[in-house]
This record gives structure tokens, sequence and C-alpha cells, in this order.
């Protein structure tokens, strides 16, 4: 391989890409997969199969999942306006758009928790019109997730809406296409591998989140209590096993999530012919 | 179908790309839209297409105004420059994507698209590629495949954008004559916009000579070569030796014989095979040197230096088949008579 191969330097990047991904990513994990080998396979079903952790769980991956397939619709508007129209503040824009990178998840969850409380002044305007609580509830950590994970969308959607070639849609148009068979039929099954891509980042994201939703979920067992936070709280309690019980758990589902996403992904690549 | 521009002008900013176009195209012709880059030509394409709005003036395609008419219902097949195939689509879907965007009361059944599609892919040679995605094609190609999905549509108008431009010599040569054949057996409207002007002339049956937004000449490709209505045309359309009269090149004229008193204009412009050359006689007095030569398959091309008295060196060139060119027995360096068979003359 190395040595046939044009590219030079693969040694020193596969030695480093190793060593990297090691360091990083496959010690600490093996680190958790051995510590919760101390435990024996009852006492892992038990801490496991508690009415509690599997509805933390069924909060964790539902709200991420949603909050990944809502930011996916927005993010895809934001960055289709992003690309395609050049307005008055722009730029601003542009910068605003990764204010959830920068900013301490904390803070954001502290700030949304401010508002959508049911005194807060969106919390009481939705509460009184619709009559919706978010706060305190699930919705509110969607509502979290969301404003996390939209970075994620566009900036994985927008490279590739810019480099889309309009003459695509003027052909489209000019073989009798509506303007809605030219999104659906040529725009949309060209930038939807990129909006799948970011669809796993916001999604892998949003199952990790703890900064930003502890302060807006309200934390209520069995209702709005994610499984970050049930770990926080096993750690606290000196509970290291069941933690590492229900992070590796959590660390199986997850990566089977993800690698479904790839799977897909595949699959639409191949499909369309970029592959 | 017959196509006719009134008056159309475009404007972009302070740049005026076409400047009150007037324009007929009679059903069935093939014709070349020519002119230098940046001459309005593929905005003028555009405009017919539908792409672009004329700031002013009409289209009428059969007799029908169009001008604010949708792209995607003026029934016109666009060729792109760089093909704008779908690339997430195979060939056989690029192709039938025209019939399936149809209203369903119009789509054709499923096997009769199949049908239709094979046998347009048959037209361009290219079943065998159907299901390949763009990505897995050359160039021409992809370009036959473009073609065979505007046709799909039975459009009564075909547009091509710089359809070999992206192409390399020898595949443009080849689809130029297979351009014009399709023409012929499929006898529709068609206007293709070209800078080559060889292209121009082999292939359309109407050449249109655009510059500055401004058509310059309009008429089959020997009119435009034997009767240039202007300078622009006459350089544009061939090689041409200028000679200019107040650039004491009248001397110059006078002996190669074609200075006459009742010419027209000031300025000359001679093809080079207009050009006769002789091996000269009287020695230093004569008007020519022989300075070089060209191959250019059946034709010789000669570069010829003027002597002319106040020393300044122009080149003149002559071109003549390669037997003559034998027979003469010239050598570099050899002083030569020239006789000029014809001229254009401009102001």
């Amino acid at each position: 391989m190395s040595r046939n191969s044009i590219m030079p330097g693969f040694r020193p990047t596969i030695g480093f890409t190793l060593l990297y991904l090691s360091l990083v990513v496959l010690i600490p994990l093996s680190t958790l997969v051995f510590k919760s080998f101390q435990l024996s396979w009852d006492d892992y079903v038990n801490i496991i199969s508690n009415k509690r952790v599997l509805s933390s769980f069924r909060v964790s991956f539902f709200t991420a999942l949603l909050a990944a397939a809502i930011a996916s619709f927005f993010g895809f508007i934001v960055a289709w306006v992003l690309v395609r129209y050049s307005f008055l503040g722009k730029q601003f824009f542009h910068a605003l758009i990764d204010f959830p990178f920068a900013l301490p998840t904390a803070v954001a969850g502290i700030v949304l928790a401010t508002i959508f409380q049911p005194s807060g002044f969106l919390g009481k305007f939705l509460m009184q019109t619709f009559g919706v609580q978010v706060a305190f509830k699930p919705l509110g950590i969607v509502m979290a997730l969301i404003f996390i994970s939209i970075p994620f969308i566009v900036r994985t959607v927008e490279p590739v809406l810019l480099e889309f070639e309009t003459t695509m849609e003027e052909a489209g148009a000019s073989l009798g296409a509506s303007r809605w068979q030219v999104f659906t039929k040529i725009i949309f099954p060209n930038v939807f591998p990129a909006l799948l891509t970011g669809f796993a980042l916001a999604f892998a994201r949003g199952v990790g989140e703890y900064g930003s939703v502890i302060f807006i979920a309200g934390n209520i067992p069995y209702i709005s209590e994610i499984v970050p936070l049930l770990i926080v709280t096993k750690l606290e309690q000196f509970d290291i096993e069941g933690a590492t019980a229900i992070a590796l758990t959590m660390l199986v589902i997850s990566f089977l999530l993800l690698l479904l996403i790839n799977a897909l992904q595949f699959w639409v690549r191949k499909r369309s012919g970029q592959l | 179908m017959s196509i006719l521009l009134s008056d159309i002008s475009k404007n972009f900013g302070a740049f005026s790309a076409l400047n009150h176009i007037n324009l007929e195209i009679p059903e069935g012709e093939l014709v070349a839209l020519l002119g230098p880059s940046g001459c309005g030509k593929t905005t003028l394409l555009r405009i017919i297409a539908g792409l672009e709005r004329a700031d002013q003036g009409r289209v009428l395609l059969s007799g029908e105004d169009k001008t604010h008419q949708d792209v995607s219902e003026r029934g016109i097949g666009f060729v792109f420059q760089h093909y704008a195939l779908f690339r997430h689509m195979t060939v056989f879907e690029n192709v039938a994507f025209g019939l399936r965007v149809k209203p369903r009361r119009e789509r054709p059944s499923d096997a009769a698209i199949s049908q239709k599609v094979h046998a347009l892919l048959d037209l361009v040679q290219l079943d065998w590629l159907h299901d390949r995605y763009p990505d897995q094609l050359s160039g021409g190609q992809r370009q036959r495949i473009a073609l065979a999905r505007a046709l799909a549509v039975e459009p009564s108008v075909l547009l091509l954008d710089e359809p070999f431009g992206a192409l390399d010599a020898s595949v443009r040569k080849d689809l130029r004559q297979w351009l014009r054949n399709l023409h012929h057996d499929l006898n529709v409207t068609s206007i293709f916009v070209t800078h080559d002007q060889e292209e121009a002339m082999e292939v359309a049956s109407q050449v249109v000579v655009l510059n500055h937004g401004q058509i310059e000449q309009q008429g089959s490709p020997s009119d435009i070569y034997d009767h240039p209505a202007n300078a622009f045309v006459s350089r544009f359309i061939g090689q041409t030796n200028v000679f200019d009269l107040e650039q004491h090149d009248s001397d110059w004229l006078r002996t190669a014989g074609i200075l006459t008193p009742d010419q027209q204009g000031k300025i000359a412009h001679v093809r080079p095979h207009d050009i006769i050359i002789e091996k000269s006689s009287n020695g230093a007095d004569a008007p020519a040197t022989l300075k070089d030569w060209q191959h250019l398959g059946a034709l010789i091309r000669l570069e010829l230096v003027k002597n002319g008295a106040n020393g300044s060196a122009a080149h003149v060139f002559a071109e003549m088949p390669n037997d003559q060119f034998k027979d003469l027995q010239l050598n570099r360096g050899d002083k030569v008579d020239l006789k000029i068979r014809q001229a254009h003359w401009f102001h």
C-alpha cells in the first residue's frame, strides 16, 4: 500500500491517525467498557431495566431525534436563504449562526429556561394562547437541542448548496418542470446526503447534550430526565458501576443509530450516483 | 417554428448587452449566433429560451407572443455549454426527466417513456450507457445525452449554448457533422451560439454575426464570407489582410493591380487566397519578400514581408495549393511579385 501509493506520507499519517484515535477515543471508551465488566450480567440488566433509567433513555433519544429532524428542516431553510439571497445584514446572520457553537451551553440553557418558563415572556404567551407549556417538559428539551444543533445543519448543507450548479435548475425548467418539481427532483436529492450528515451530527450532539438541557428540562423523573443527567446523578452518589452501565448502553445505542444513518447515507449516495 | 425578435434590448447595470436587436429566423433553419466573447450572443439565446428577461422588446415563436411566458411553458429545448446533466440521475432518467414532469394527464405511461428514451438514446448512439451516471461519461457523450434530453420533450425550437465549447478538437469535429445531420433528419428550428467562425460556417445554414450587442450581418455562410457587410465581419470571418491607403499602402496596391479610380473606401481587406504570388524578376524593386511558410494540409500559407519604402515591415499572408507552391520553387528570402484578385473596401 505505502510503497505503491502515489500519495506520499501514508505511514506517518496512518500512524498519527491511529495514535490520535487511541489516545482520544479508544482508550477512554475501552476504560468505560472494562469498568462496566466489573458488573455481573444480572446486575447490569437490573440497572438498565430500572423504570426510571428506561424512561430517561426514551426521553433522551426521542428528543434528540425530534430536535435533529426539526433542526434539519429549519437549518436547510436558513442555509438556503444564506446561500441564495443577498440582503442587508447577511454577514451578521452568518456570525449569528455559529453562536451556539461558541456560547457555553449552560448559558443557553439558562436563557431558554428564563424565557420559556411559565412566567417568562415567551412561556407565558405560549401558555395563554395555545395552552402549551415548554419548560420543564420534553418539549423544552427539544427546544434547547434545536438551538444547539441548528449550526450543524446549516454548516453542512451550506457548502453543498454553494457548489450546486444552478444550470441544473435551468435545465429542469427548460424541460417543463415547475418550481416545485425542480426543488423536489433536482435540488433536494443533491443536497439530501449533506442534510443527512448534518442530521447525524445534530443527533449525536443532541443525545450527549447536558448543559443547556438540564436548566430547561426541569429534570422530572419519568418525564423530562435525560440519560446524561442520570449518569451524573449516579456518579454523585458514587455509584460508578451504575453510571458506567448506563453510559455503555447509551454508547452502544448511539453507535448503532449513527451506523444506521451512515448506511442510509451510503445508500442515498450510491443511488444518486455520487459513489 | 419560426422565431421573431423585435427590438430586444438588455442591460446589465451600465453595460448594454443587447441593443435593439431585430431578428427573424424562418422555420427549419439551423442558425449560428456568432460573435466574440461578450458580444451578447448567449444573452440573446437565453432571452429566446426565457431563461432571461429582456428589458425591452418582444419574442415571438410561430407568431405567438411569448415574451412573458416562463421557460417551462415555452416548449423549447436548451442545451447548456457545460451540459447541466442531473448528476444524481442515470442517463436514462436524465433523458426521461422531461416526460416524467409532465402533468399526469399528458404524461406517457412508463412503457411509452422507456420506449421513447431508448429510441432517443439510439439516436445519439449511446443506448449502451443508459444506466451510467453523468460523472462516468466523457464530455462528448455528456453533450449528446444533453441533446437527447432536450429532444425528449419534442421542442419546437432547439437552442444550444456553445454546444461544443468544452470539448476537445477531434470530438468537436465529429459532433459538428453529427449535429448537422441530426438537424437534417429532425428539421427542428435550431439556434446555436458559438465564437468559432469555422464552426458557424461548417454547421449553420444561416449565420448571424453579433458584436457589441448589435447584429452586424445575417446571411448564409457563403454570403457572409464573400460579401462581408463591414470591416468587423470581414475580419472576424476567415483570415484577412488589411491594407490602409493612408498608411502608405497605395503605391503597393497599385502595383498589385487592384487600385482603380472608382474604388470605394480607404481600407482594403484581402483574403489570403486572393493573393497570387510569382517569383520576381526585377530584383530589388520587388514589392515583397518571402519570409516563411506553413503547411495547412492541402494549402500552404505564405508569410510575406512588404518591402515598404519607409522601411515598415508589415506582414502579408497569402495562401495557395500545395502543388502550385512546389512548382514555384521558392526559398526563404526570395523576392516575389504579388497580384491581388479582389479586395473588399471599407471606410
